[in-house]
């Protein structure tokens, strides 16, 4: 036992593939099922045919996999010295993106390169969170008292967030917002800085609203009183909730959702996949989507919790966030519990920006499960010993 | 070693203070209530899905199945108008036309100009398209052009990729193969306008049509049939996916009319290119055989819409194509008149049928002078004289005694300056002077209004088709009404029956005293219409001509002695006239013609009336249940070239 992991470690080779056994194939797992029920959504949102949606959505998934376990083996100092590089590539992508994107429902923007769609808002998330990861395990905690030290991360946080609204994409914006937060606080922000920040907030979000685009604000008022307005603005939370409504506790059965089935629903395939989803399979298969996207995500928090260094633990919770946030978003938008936004469901709703970034983002998180016992930064130095 | 230490180390999952990594504690009990909180979110989240799924499930489950099932209305085909033999009239035929779906384009206007560069489109076109487009969803086609040709179609569906949202559709037009011929009668069909609509939902159903003229506007009711109704599975955008039910509609009830197609096409040919009108009834029980205005109109450029250019030279033409003269155009009987005002007096007590009446060429009455037509007088004349030579001193006289309230009564009875009971919209009633009307109308009623009545002249106005109504009456004795409606879906009505038709209650010497003087006409010596004798052996026919001045002939121009209105300027001309029936011993037709500007009744209508006569003789339309061969009909018409003796004057 001894001996086989003093050689794995003696070689490189071997060292790869001892990391690939350290992968948490559990967790690879539930990741697969979760892209294999958007499979099989996708399947029936075409028409009971792999094509359109399904066919290119398992490609996708089977690169971002590919993707994925090979970030998972990049070791923290890697990820730490290219986190600076592909921030700076990002906000690159999101100023270029301003300027010659195309613009999709008024909302999302993405740039042609190479013949793929990107959408360079959905990379920043994954490239805040290394930049934020790497800013945060470079000061320690002992510099977190100080507010000083926590004003270059906030401008961090708030390019992309600014660079995001003017596309404007503001369910996007509001999960960056989200995902910086929540680093700082689990950094170690102090109690009485946050306590502080959080006295204007009411001001700010008058200022906010008064400054918000007319679409931005008639999904508002809809989603105050979506029936207002049944086949204009409200139409889409109302399709949704019917569509919930019509599958029950056992659903209309696989591919026989007539909302779905009969494009009632409207993006069934993209945002509201979920409404599919417990069109066609009830309440019981609706709450298990939810159920494994809970698995997922404390998953990825109980990976960031275990994590022995700093940068990893930050990482993988920022990861966890931006699932988190986009499932929450996602969900309370298709049952009508906050105002519309074009926020996929994460691995399950086609489209191949998202997907990739997701799996990315996994990636990641995997590599810091990989490593989470090397110690790195300020406590690597004391453990060299 | 190490390696063992570190595990036992980290499986500490909370240490309170760690040197070597501070931060960290802080970072996992931060990091344990995001989970608390991610947790909850979800769960909470769960839970409303709950809500919705379960607890209002029912409701939303009523409002998925509303959202499916579609019930759309079916438009029932429009009912067929054919003629007495069953010949169609006015007929259904398929209409292909161009239909753009909005929301299948991104680019509406795009693509609406690529069309127009494959299928022209004119701004009347575009003008509609715009107002449609912006009155209706997104998801209801708008028309883009119809009555497509198979080329066009052919040069749509090539072009189909630079079309999204352009499909083609078949719907129906309504068809009259007889065009011109039939046009008054049948009238035409438009589409509806908002006012319909709100009368009849049925109406709102794409291809309905509303009748606008003739039997098509008269029988709209049972022509259009009562709507079928299919459910259907539909799509968001409204597309139907599958069929769930059915119920069919009733189509239009087919109308058969009075009318013999072959007979109208002959009257038609009689006329030529006179302004004229003409009817042919039959007198016992009031069918109408044929009934011909002139000019006509092509009642298919309404369903397609008619040019503006077009509509301007129809309404401004002064020989007005687009009414129906023989029951909205109103003409001073003249002469024709003659027989109700003998009815009148003979019915007075006033008057026997051989009571004689000096005409020494005119009638002095309070200081005015009514001339004969005759300035040489004819004489001491009775009731069959004065009929025969018609002269208008006589009927000056009668009618002074008898008064102008008894010869209106009469009238009316007759059927003239009444309502009659025909199946056509926008009839006129004509009118039957008489005092009280004057009043009515703040004037005073002179003596000779009444006189001038007596001749049919003044205020005296009726339609050709009163005209013929009053001659069939007069033939039969029996009130009938004439109809153009004989049958529905084939069955016949109680009308074709004379027993239907009450006694007008007129006495039968009377009548036929007035008969016998309406023969004289034809076929004595010295009547007024010899032209208008049948060269059919066996067969004679009885009339009265008449000559309905437009103008007042001034006294200095009368006794220029150069007065002959042939030579006036053709609208100042006197309406020509002639009404008739045969055979004269057991009437059967009756025909009534008016020519505007013909000048005179026995010059221009007699012969005409004669003609038609005599093709209605041949074809015998109410003996024959099928036309008869149209080839065999012509060659036996003989009256062409074997004109009647005429009589030397």
């Amino acid at each position: 036992m001894k001996f086989h992991k003093r050689l794995l470690r003696a070689e490189p080779s071997f060292r790869l593939l001892s990391k690939l056994w350290s992968i948490s194939w559990l967790y690879v797992l539930l990741i697969c099922t979760l892209a294999g029920v958007g499979y099989v959504t996708l399947y029936s949102a075409g028409g009971g045919t792999p094509y359109p949606f399904a066919a290119p959505q398992a490609a996708r998934f089977a690169v971002g996999l590919v993707l994925m376990i090979t970030v998972a083996m990049l070791p923290p100092k890697m990820l730490v010295r290219i986190a600076a590089p592909l921030y700076v590539l990002s906000i690159i992508l999101l100023v270029a993106v301003l300027h010659m994107g195309h613009v999709g429902k008024g909302a999302e923007r993405w740039l042609m390169i190479g013949g793929l769609q990107v959408q360079p808002s959905e990379y920043a998330k994954v490239a805040l969170v290394l930049a934020l990861a790497a800013w945060f395990n470079r000061i320690s905690y002992a510099r977190m008292g100080n507010p000083l030290w926590l004003i270059p991360p906030a401008f961090l946080v708030l390019l992309p967030v600014v660079l995001v609204l003017k596309e404007p994409n503001l369910g996007t914006a509001v999960i960056i917002g989200g995902i910086g937060a929540s680093m700082f606080f689990a950094a170690g922000m102090r109690l009485w800085l946050i306590t502080l920040l959080l006295l204007p907030v009411p001001y700010l979000a008058k200022f906010a609203y008064a400054h918000l685009h007319d679409y931005q604000r008639a999904r508002i008022t809809t989603f105050l009183n979506p029936e207002s307005d049944p086949l204009g603005a409200g139409y889409n939370i109302i399709q949704s909730k019917i569509a919930l409504g019509s599958g029950g506790m056992w659903g209309q059965g696989y591919l026989h959702g007539s909302q779905g089935q009969l494009n009632f629903l409207p993006e069934k395939q993209t945002d509201f996949i979920f409404t599919m989803i417990a069109e066609e399979w009830g309440y019981v298969g609706a709450a298990t989507v939810i159920g494994l996207l809970l698995l997922l995500i404390l998953g990825g928090m109980l990976m960031a919790i275990r994590s022995r260094n700093r940068f990893g633990r930050l990482v993988a919770l920022g990861i966890s966030m931006n699932f988190f946030l986009y499932c929450l978003v996602n969900l309370s938008m298709v049952m009508g519990a906050i105002p519309v936004g074009g926020v996929p469901l994460p691995l399950v709703s086609y489209g191949g920006s998202a997907m990739l970034n997701v799996m990315l983002g996994f990636g990641l998180l995997l590599s810091t499960w990989v490593h989470r016992d090397s110690h790195f930064g300020e406590s690597e130095n004391q453990d060299q010993t | 070693m190490r390696l063992r230490r570190r595990r036992r180390e980290s499986s500490r999952l909370m240490p309170i203070k760690n040197q070597k990594d501070p931060g960290r504690g802080v970072f996992t009990r931060r990091a344990l209530l995001f989970m608390a909180i991610q947790a909850g979110a979800l769960g909470e989240l769960a839970h409303k899905l709950y809500q919705l799924q379960i607890k209002d499930g029912d409701r939303y489950a009523r409002m998925a199945a509303s959202n499916r099932v579609s019930k759309r209305y079916l438009a029932p085909p429009r009912g067929r108008i054919v003629d007495r033999y069953g010949v169609a009239l006015a007929n259904n035929k398929e209409n292909w036309r161009a239909l753009l779906m909005p929301e299948e384009t991104t680019d509406v206007s795009g693509t609406i100009e690529r069309f127009s560069t494959i299928i022209p489109l004119d701004d009347r076109d575009r003008a509609r398209i715009a107002r449609e487009m912006r009155h209706q969803r997104r998801f209801i086609p708008v028309m883009l052009r119809d009555f497509l040709s198979w080329e066009e179609m052919a040069r749509i569906e090539l072009n189909a990729p630079s079309l999204p949202g352009v499909l083609i559709d078949v719907g129906t037009r309504r068809v009259y193969p007889e065009g011109e011929l039939l046009a008054h009668l049948i009238g035409y069909v438009a589409p509806p306008n908002e006012r319909d609509v709100a009368r009849s939902a049925l109406l709102a159903l794409p291809g309905m049509r509303v009748g606008r003229a003739g039997v098509e506007q008269s029988q709209d009711e049972k022509l259009r049939g009562t709507a079928g109704s299919v459910e259907m599975e539909v799509n968001s955008v409204g597309r139907v996916m599958s069929e769930l039910n059915r119920v069919e509609g009733m189509p239009g009830a087919e109308i058969g009319l009075t009318i013999d197609r072959g007979l109208q096409q002959k009257v038609l040919n009689r006329i030529g290119e006179q302004t004229a009108s003409a009817v042919v009834m039959d007198c016992r029980n009031g069918e109408v055989l044929a009934m011909v205005s002139t000019p006509s109109f092509d009642p298919s450029l309404f369903d397609s819409g008619v040019s503006h250019a077009q509509w301007i030279e129809w309404t401004n033409n002064e020989r007005t194509p687009l009414i129906n003269k023989a029951v909205a155009g109103v003409y001073p009987p003249g002469s024709t008149f003659k027989p109700a005002v003998a009815m009148a007096g003979l019915q007075s007590g006033l008057f026997s049928p051989t009571d004689r009446v000096f005409c020494p060429g005119h009638l002095d009455v309070g200081g005015t002078r009514f001339h004969c037509w005759s300035r040489w007088g004819h004489g001491s004349v009775d009731l069959h004289l004065a009929l025969k030579y018609s002269c208008d001193v006589y009927f000056y006289e009668m009618a002074r005694r008898v008064g102008m309230d008894r010869i209106a009564e009469t009238a009316h009875q007759f059927g003239l300056g009444t309502a009659l009971d025909i199946e056509l919209p926008h009839t006129r009633t004509g009118l039957i002077p008489t005092p009280t009307w004057r009043q009515a109308h703040h004037h005073h009623w002179n003596g000779g209004d009444t006189i001038v009545s007596g001749i049919g002249q003044g205020f005296v106005q009726v339609t050709p088709l009163q005209l013929a109504t009053y001659t069939s009456r007069l033939a039969t004795g029996r009130a009938v009404q004439p109809h153009l409606v004989r049958a529905m879906n084939g069955d016949l009505g109680p009308e074709a029956t004379p027993e239907h038709w009450p006694e007008l209650g007129m006495p039968d010497k009377y009548l036929a005293a007035l008969r016998s003087g309406m023969f004289a006409v034809v076929n004595e010596q010295h009547g007024t219409a010899p032209k208008a004798r049948l060269g059919l052996p066996g067969i004679t026919m009885a009339g009265k001509t008449g000559s309905a001045q437009v103008r007042r002939v001034s006294r200095a121009l009368r006794e220029s002695g150069h007065f002959n209105s042939a030579n006036l300027p053709w609208e100042y001309r006197p309406h020509a006239l002639f009404i008739c029936f045969a055979p004269y011993d057991a009437p059967r037709y009756a025909v009534s013609v008016v020519i505007e500007h013909g000048n005179t009744g026995a010059d221009a209508a007699a012969p005409l009336a004669r003609d038609i006569m005599t093709d209605t003789l041949l074809r015998d339309p109410v003996n024959h249940l099928t036309p008869p061969p149209e080839s065999v009909a012509t060659a036996e018409t003989p009256e062409a070239d074997t004109p009647p003796a005429d009589t030397p004057e």
